[in-house]
């Protein structure tokens, strides 16, 4: 079952003369981590960024076909190129959370930074707004680490540990999918190792998208993988068969490290 | 011979920084040499008409933190919307390089603009006056150092704050202008060393006074406009009050300078 269904999805950047994205079609399917792999350029991260909109932030740039994304109280799909409406995109964001390549710790307390989202649901209440913080800190394995200095700046943290504080920033505010661009390129093979392990226990409570550069990685965790290259979706489907079994040419010679 | 030229280009270096350097310490030797042989404490418990510079040294500051008081949200806020709301719109572009423009005005001209639009038609000399002199001055300082840290800031930072699903403003005053805090406040800081010693600005808006006053309808004490009438004078006694004024300015200035500078140090 698709949470996300991309459907014959364009997107051309503000300045572009021609599209970056061509006609994608694409499930993320409901508790599954789904991958994207692909040589640099060939739109993963584009497409990644269009499933929050957070493209939005800059002007001009354009999206065409559908992305439904199915909301899980009402199982009813709703298409997230249509919102207009400040108050939707907020919606949005909370239901499709992020995490990006460099770890984000906002310039305040370790605190702070988890409560940011639930501050901006509008949750007020000093006991539940602490409640949500440990239970965000402990979903991201971070607890037992900062639970004596959750009053001091973020930005004292170490890099593994700044990117689970964002994963633990994320959760707080109960996705429904998590969008991860590249999150452990900026990190020792220990950190990596820490966060891969969060990212396949997360998969209990949310559906998962990463884009990764990192082929090993994408075996390693993902229950799906789809191939990308040139702006287009060479192939789609469960992890295994990608990998041992391609049905194209170029997804094989991509994944033998022929290209890349 | 690439050996010899680059021999001659280092002499050559070394001989301008030298120059450069000498002129300063000159400068400063001569300030302490001068000024320190006037100072003495009383001139900070006198006024100018008894002999001391109080009055002028509160008005200058009084002058320079009202322009403060103008000129920093002014020139943040429009910074903030050169490079957060802007992008590469070419009115934001415009008003960029208006201010940079803007910065390298003479200050003598926009003394000129002041008298023309706020003292002649209100009819005289104010210290008013002076203070909007000196926020112009200001304006476009804080604007280019807003900007310019603004720029430093990661936009995953900004892209970060909208995937948890604030609103843009949010955003910037949450997270990006904490980011980009010392920057700024460094900035900010230098900008008021800068107006703090100017003059031209003052010369025929706030002029200067010899009593001590807080009444900003009329012409206001600075320290820097009675540097320029005392080192005119022929007595000799005014010309020593002049150096200690200069004396104790350039200290000001220089602590102010210093603070900006330590404040960014601690950061790295």
């Amino acid at each position: 079952m698709p949470v996300i269904d991309i459907k014959n999805f364009s997107f051309t950047y503000a300045s572009a003369p021609k599209p970056s994205l061509n006609g994608i079609n694409l499930p993320i399917k409901e508790g599954k981590i789904t991958a994207l792999i692909g040589p640099s350029g060939c739109g993963k991260s584009t497409l990644l960024r269009s499933l929050n909109r957070i493209h939005d932030l800059y002007p001009g740039n354009k999206y065409e076909g559908e992305i439904l994304l199915k909301d899980l109280k009402t199982g009813k799909f709703e298409n997230i190129l249509d919102i207009k409406k400040e108050n939707d995109f907020i919606r949005l964001r909370q239901t499709v959370g992020m995490i990006f390549q460099k770890p984000t710790p906002f310039p305040m307390s370790i605190f702070d930074n988890v409560a940011y989202g639930l501050r901006i649901e509008g949750i007020k209440n000093k006991t539940e707004l602490e409640g949500r913080v440990e239970e965000a800190l402990k979903g991201a394995a971070l607890w037992e680490e900062v639970k004596d200095r959750l009053n001091k700046s973020a930005m004292g943290l170490s890099g593994g540990q700044q990117q689970r504080l964002c994963i633990a920033r994320a959760v707080a505010v109960k996705p429904e999918v998590l969008l991860f661009d590249e999150p452990t390129s900026a990190l020792d093979p220990i950190s990596t190792g820490a966060i891969e392990e969060l990212i396949v226990e997360l998969k209990n409570e949310v559906s998962i998208a990463i884009v990764t550069h990192n082929m090993q990685q994408a075996s390693r965790i993902s229950d799906y993988t789809a191939f990308m290259y040139l702006g287009d979706l060479v192939e789609f489907d469960e992890t295994e068969t990608i990998f041992l079994n391609p049905k194209e040419k170029r997804t094989e010679d991509y994944i033998m490290g022929r290209f890349g | 011979m690439r050996l010899l030229i680059n021999k001659i280009v280092l002499g050559l270096s070394i001989f301008s920084a030298v120059l450069g350097l000498g002129f300063l310490a000159w400068i400063l030797i001569t300030l302490f040499i001068k000024g320190v042989s006037s100072l003495h404490f009383g001139l900070f418990l006198n006024d100018l008409i008894d002999g001391g510079l109080r009055n002028l040294i509160i008005g200058q500051f009084v002058m320079a933190a009202i322009a403060s008081v103008i000129g920093i949200p002014v020139g943040m806020l429009a910074g903030i919307y050169i490079r957060e709301y802007g992008y590469d719109s070419k009115f934001a572009d415009s008003i960029r390089n208006l201010s940079d423009i803007m910065m390298s005005a003479p200050s003598i001209v926009i003394g000129a603009f002041v008298y023309a639009v706020v003292v002649v038609p209100s009819g005289g000399a104010s210290g008013f006056a002076g203070s909007i002199a000196l926020a112009i001055m200001m304006v476009p300082i804080v604007i280019n150092t807003t900007d310019n840290m603004l720029s430093l800031v990661p936009k995953e930072l900004r892209e970060a704050g909208i995937a948890l699903g604030a609103s843009k403003y949010k955003v910037i005053f949450d997270i990006i202008i904490k980011a980009a805090k010392v920057g700024i406040m460094t900035g900010i800081l230098l900008a008021f060393a800068r107006i703090i010693g100017e003059t031209a600005p003052l010369l025929f808006t706030s002029e200067t006074s010899n009593y001590f006053t807080l009444d900003l309808t009329q012409a206001f004490p600075s320290l820097t406009v009675s540097i320029y009438d005392l080192a005119n004078d022929v007595e000799e006694k005014s010309r020593d009050l002049a150096w200690a004024a200069s004396f104790i300015l350039t200290v000001l200035v220089l602590i102010i300078n210093l603070t900006g500078r330590f404040i960014t140090r601690n950061k790295h």
